[in-house]
């Protein structure tokens, strides 16, 4: 099985959920001997000049060197097309980014043709053309189509039996990759526009999801709650969605440091770790904080993450009178994700409309007890976690307290959790999606 | 010669109201959940299969008969929410062929904790059977069948009781088998009647499965089965929960029809009878002593404790409330020892068992909880609002304080 694959982010720059899909549905498909040919849009660093820390994948420090990470994927071919695109970007994010580009190609005119041209050898592909402003697309939506054109040439020269297209900004490139080369496509969906926006949806993205969940032949949902977003909100017909879904990598065992860690502080961390952004409800945790702080005081609040309502949670926390018991970390990589984790007495996950939510089980990796909204994907596979539903804010603080005024509920918890989460293997949603495949493979 | 032994465990507890860190209201209780789960049951198995029994007792002349084992915070509820079982079970005592038995008043696993409030459990349930029944129960039966040598001696130090009943676990009996009457390695007096869990569970568990390959089971059947027991037995003990009676196995399963055929169809081999408990020890001695040094209990595959106490919440919630024990009595309040009391409801810590929490199965059974882990916080809030409560009530009477330190 060959697998033309339109993804996203790939280790060692990964911001967020999509990206660690993708790495590690790939990685366990290499390992079934799938051959993946993955197409990935390729960043543009772009210093940044305003306040606003705007943190893009290059930011990102390895944790890996990029030797190790493609060795260990030995059936799989990197394609990286130009493009402005990134994940979790909105319409206006786009528009910012491409004025500082401009901006910045101006700025930077001792950048020569030459320097340009060897920058682009390293990656094969559609690269031949010069890195301009004018390559671009103006607004999002053209970016994604001239990505889907690009991508279609591409395809050509590939040989592949199935297209898989990760989230909305690849679904146009999937479309004309299977048009041009009439091979079925796969859609695989992340997340809709509907968890990303409540009801205020941008038209631009429902029309492009719902194309792409109509032209492809199957639909990857990571969860039930996806699944039946798109069949009452997109008009698809059930049949054609299967429900994969995601998986944790094990990290070995994180016990030891967790305990070390334990005995020297006193004061209990409750943590939030994700895009701050209405999609996760970080203002419901704030709510549930200070109903906390009503009944315990040694216990303070860690947000760990940015999002475009980060200064409003940051205000809030201070007209709360809750400040000082708040702590803002911004975006946390590497080696400051584990650490944060293994200071943590419990991870609360808020969300507002989660299609799954990978943090969880990577918290309960690090043997964190789990606290996650009753409206996340994920709460369809977890036994072992407390559950609540995101609004309602006293049960939350409810269980927050509880977890840290007993400990034998927080031992259960991490002791189960973990034992739980070991059977979400990537290679099972590996193999769920290679039976997709199979089901709509046609042999030449 | 086989005497067939059924003895029915009823009970219900007072399942715990949704409480939180912030509520504060000393009213533990979800009355309208049990009001209506006792209603709901008394309508599909308590009533029903209490009428059927009166029936089948008339119609066979006395020769039909069997036990009860009802829980005191059972009978409270039914007092309360539905008094109309309490006349069909009044109306069974006059019969003369049935006998109650006595447990823990509160279904409780003091046993394991306190030996003073495990005695005093027994004498207030006792205390009431003989009230509403006029039987003084001369056999005991411990929660969930909890037993070991140290029960046996403790039941036998009362003096005021014949026999223990528990279950018929392979790993106690060996080679030998339940059908007979035995006597606990550790006494003289005291008998031990053992739960012959294979025929139990076939009406228990069995019945209504269709998978199972002896689906249907016919009343002629079972009592052939019963029939073969004689030459390597006296005695079946058949012992299961009462709910299985339209409720774990529901009307359209038959159970009702089989029951009410099952005494004829067993009666119709001259050499068979059934017999209480009481009559059972009366007419056969003893066959063997039997060792049981561990504790036993007649939960899941395990026979163990580990459905009230296989995970760190479990043991400790049980061991946060008995270590209040002194604290509550001290304060002579009838009120908070009452609640805390009806804390100790074995089921409130089943609902705790994280063991099959995974696979929901019969741990699932009239939980009302999400999860284990919701029972537990709510479990804790209550009980760290009764300590509150105990604390108070002795500042409130500051003779008190003295006797604390």
């Amino acid at each position: 099985m060959k697998v033309f694959m339109l993804g996203w982010e790939f280790p060692p720059y990964i911001s967020g959920g999509l990206g660690t899909a993708c790495y590690g549905l790939t990685r366990a498909m290499s390992d079934l001997d799938v051959q993946i040919t993955f197409v990935v849009p390729k960043p543009i660093e772009v210093p940044q000049a305003s306040h606003v820390k705007m943190l893009s994948p290059l930011q990102v420090r390895p944790l890996e060197t990029e030797e190790q990470v493609l060795e260990s994927l030995k059936n799989v071919t990197f394609k990286a097309l130009d493009s402005t695109l990134q994940p979790y970007a909105t319409p206006e994010y786009y528009q910012q980014r491409i004025e500082e580009i401009i901006r910045h190609k101006f700025a930077r005119s001792e950048f020569t043709d030459a320097d340009r041209a060897l920058e682009i050898e390293q990656w094969e592909g559609l690269a031949h053309q010069s890195i301009g402003s004018g390559q671009y697309g103006g607004d999002m939506y053209t970016e994604v189509h001239r990505f889907a054109a690009a991508a279609a040439r591409l395809s050509l020269q590939e040989e592949f039996d199935v297209i898989h297209a990760h989230d909305w900004m690849t679904y146009p490139a999937g479309i004309a990759a299977a048009a041009v080369t009439g091979k079925p496509l796969v859609v695989h969906v992340h997340s809709t526009e509907f968890d990303r926006s409540g009801e205020f949806v941008n038209q631009m993205i429902y029309d492009i999801e719902r194309r792409g969940m109509h032209a492809a032949q199957k639909i990857i949902a990571v969860s039930y709650l996806t699944r039946n977003i798109i069949i009452s909100r997109y008009g698809v017909s059930g049949d054609k969605v299967e429900v994969v879904y995601n998986g944790v990598e094990q990290n070995g065992d994180n016990r030891a440091a967790f305990n070390k860690i334990g005995i020297q502080s006193d004061e209990k961390i409750v943590l939030f770790l994700g895009r701050i952004t209405m999609q996760k409800g970080p203002e419901y945790f704030l709510m549930a904080a200070r109903k906390v702080l009503e009944e315990i005081e040694n216990v303070k609040f860690v947000m760990a993450g940015t999002g475009d309502m980060m200064h409003r949670i940051i205000e809030m926390a201070a007209q709360m009178g809750i400040g000082h018991k708040v702590l803002f970390t911004g975006f946390l990589h590497g080696k400051d994700v584990q650490r944060v984790y293994e200071m943590a007495d419990l991870y609360v996950m808020p969300s507002v409309s989660e299609p799954f939510g990978i943090a969880p089980l990577e918290a309960l990796n690090y043997y964190v007890p789990v606290l996650i909204s009753k409206q996340s994907g994920v709460a369809e596979v977890l036994t072992h976690v407390l559950k609540v539903d995101f609004w309602d804010i006293t049960e939350m603080a409810n269980k927050i307290i509880a977890v840290l005024k007993y400990p034998p509920l927080q031992l259960t918890l991490r002791e189960h959790g973990n034992f739980e989460v070991r059977r979400l293997r990537w290679s099972g949603a590996a193999e769920k999606c290679l039976k997709v495949y199979n089901e709509i493979f046609q042999p030449v | 010669m086989a005497s067939v032994c059924f003895y029915f465990q009823v009970h219900q507890p007072f399942r715990l109201r949704h409480y939180t860190v912030f509520d504060h209201s000393p009213r533990y209780f979800d009355e309208f959940k049990n009001a209506s789960i006792c209603r709901k049951v008394a309508n599909k198995c308590y009533l029903p299969t209490n009428r059927l029994l009166l029936d089948v007792i008339r119609r066979h002349e006395g020769r039909f008969r069997v036990a009860f084992s009802l829980t005191g915070v059972l009978i409270e509820q039914f007092q309360k929410y539905c008094p109309e079982v309490m006349s069909t079970f009044d109306a069974l005592a006059e019969t003369g062929c049935v006998e109650f038995l006595a447990e823990t008043y509160h279904h409780s696993l003091s046993f394991l904790y306190s030996r003073e409030e495990f005695l005093e459990q027994i004498n207030k349930h006792t205390e009431i059977i003989e009230r509403l029944f006029g039987q003084k129960p001369r056999i005991f039966r411990n929660t969930e069948l909890i037993y070991n040598n140290r029960l046996a001696e403790i039941i036998e130090s009362m003096g005021r009781f014949d026999a223990v009943i528990t279950e018929g676990a392979d790993h106690i009996l060996g080679h030998r088998n339940s059908n007979f009457v035995y006597r606990p390695s550790t006494c003289n007096q005291l008998r031990l009647l053992m739960k012959n869990y294979s025929l139990s569970d076939d009406i228990a568990f069995r019945f209504g499965n269709r998978a199972w390959k002896e689906y249907p089971l016919t009343a002629e059947k079972f009592a052939r089965w019963i029939n073969n027991v004689n030459g390597n037995g006296h005695i079946v003990n058949l012992f299961m929960d009462f709910e299985t009676f339209g409720e774990h196995q529901w009307d359209d399963t038959g159970i009702f029809d089989f029951m009410r055929h099952l005494p004829g169809e067993i009666l119709k081999y001259p050499d068979n009878d059934f017999k209480t408990p009481s009559e059972v020890i009366e007419a056969y001695q003893p066959m063997d002593a039997v060792d049981v040094p561990h504790v036993i209990s007649w939960a899941d595959v395990e026979r163990d404790l580990s459905a009230w106490l296989g995970n760190a919440m479990q043991s400790n919630a049980l061991h946060e409330i008995y270590k209040m024990e002194k604290l509550v009595k001290q304060t002579c309040n009838q009120e908070l020892i009452e609640d805390w009391r009806k804390l100790q409801t074995s089921d409130h810590f089943y609902y705790m068992c994280t063991k099959y929490f995974a696979d929901g199965d019969v741990h699932k059974y009239f939980n009302p909880y999400e999860s284990p882990y919701d029972s537990y916080i709510n479990f804790m809030n209550v009980l760290t609002n009764l300590k509150e409560r105990c604390s108070q009530s002795f500042v409130s009477r500051p003779e008190a304080v003295g006797q604390t330190s």
